[in-house]
């Protein structure tokens, strides 16, 4: 009940924070922060298998991806930190949305049987080899029941990285220029040159 | 004390309502994706709340689903920006409209 209270909180400030943020790389951090605090809500799930792919794929491999990209694009002409705002246009329309979808979803929540049912002891606890949410039990959930969305999983993910390859390197998508050009300029040689005596 | 399902679906409501506010308020492209990153994890929070409440797995396999297309999206999502950022230099997803019929 602590742990839940003290996550929800640090997790929606975290949540408001990469919203809000001026520069995309606090927004990085904030996106961090929550994470990591979901991370730590799956324990308190018994997901112990999904909090470590939680950390992994996405602070570990998503998070990476983005500050790189970040690096890479802000070093350019423009300073790209600061973004324009749409905020003031729509924050009253999207407030009103906002409050009414969520009282909706609140009284569907809160009407069903099993969300508003304390939760039953599942068998083992968390850190046992065979409990729920263990990595024994996913997996073999997961390569018996699940075994044919878990290929088009691989597929999917072929796909995806052919086509960021054809996107982002290779040839040009329109002009089928090669993206690799020559340097223009002379480049300064690191190792001086002898004056010719 | 156990914590009952509907407060951990409320809070995956309440953040995704918070990462539809970044998707359509602001317009630095890298900010739109992040929110949209925590739509999906907003969407896995409420599988694997309800995964526990009902004491089945199908709810795991589900949010290991989401985080695979996330990371897909994420993939393509950041190369698609980086060639247009590469190409006219935008920082705001509306000057982007060389689409627009």
């Amino acid at each position: 009940m602590i742990a839940f209270a003290i996550l929800a909180v640090l997790m929606i400030g975290s949540a408001v924070f990469t919203v809000s943020a001026k520069r995309p790389v606090y927004s990085v951090i904030g996106l961090l922060a929550n994470f990591v605090c979901l991370a730590a809500m799956y324990l308190t799930l018994q997901a112990e298998f999904l909090a470590v792919i939680q950390i992994v794929v996405y602070s570990g491999a998503i998070l990476i991806l983005f500050v790189f990209v970040i690096a890479l694009l802000s070093s350019g002409v423009r300073p790209f930190d600061v973004g324009p705002n749409r905020a003031p246009y729509v924050i009253v329309p999207a407030g009103i949305f906002a409050v009414l979808a969520f009282v909706a979803i609140a009284l569907t929540t809160l009407r069903s049987q099993v969300a508003t049912t304390a939760t039953p002891a599942l068998g083992g606890t968390t850190g046992d080899a065979n409990a729920f949410g263990s990595t024994a039990n996913f997996g073999l959930a997961l390569f018996t029941t699940n075994l044919l969305p878990f290929e088009i999983t691989a597929f999917i993910l072929m796909v995806a990285v052919i086509g960021v390859v054809l996107i982002a390197g290779g040839e040009d998508p329109v002009t089928g220029v090669k993206r690799r050009r020559k340097r223009s300029g002379k480049r300064e040689s690191i190792v001086k040159e002898r004056v010719a005596s | 004390m156990t914590v009952a399902p509907s407060a951990y679906v409320l809070l995956s409501a309440v953040l995704f309502f918070i990462g539809v506010v970044g998707v359509v308020a602001r317009r630095n492209p890298l900010i739109m994706l992040m929110s949209i990153e925590l739509l999906f994890n907003a969407a896995n929070l409420a599988l694997v709340a309800y995964a526990r409440a009902w004491g089945n797995n199908a709810g795991h396999i589900f949010a290991f689903l989401v985080i695979t297309v996330a990371a897909a999206e994420a993939a393509i999502g950041l190369a698609i920006v980086a060639v247009t950022f590469r190409r006219t230099r935008f920082v705001d997803v509306d000057e982007a409209s060389a689409l627009r019929g």
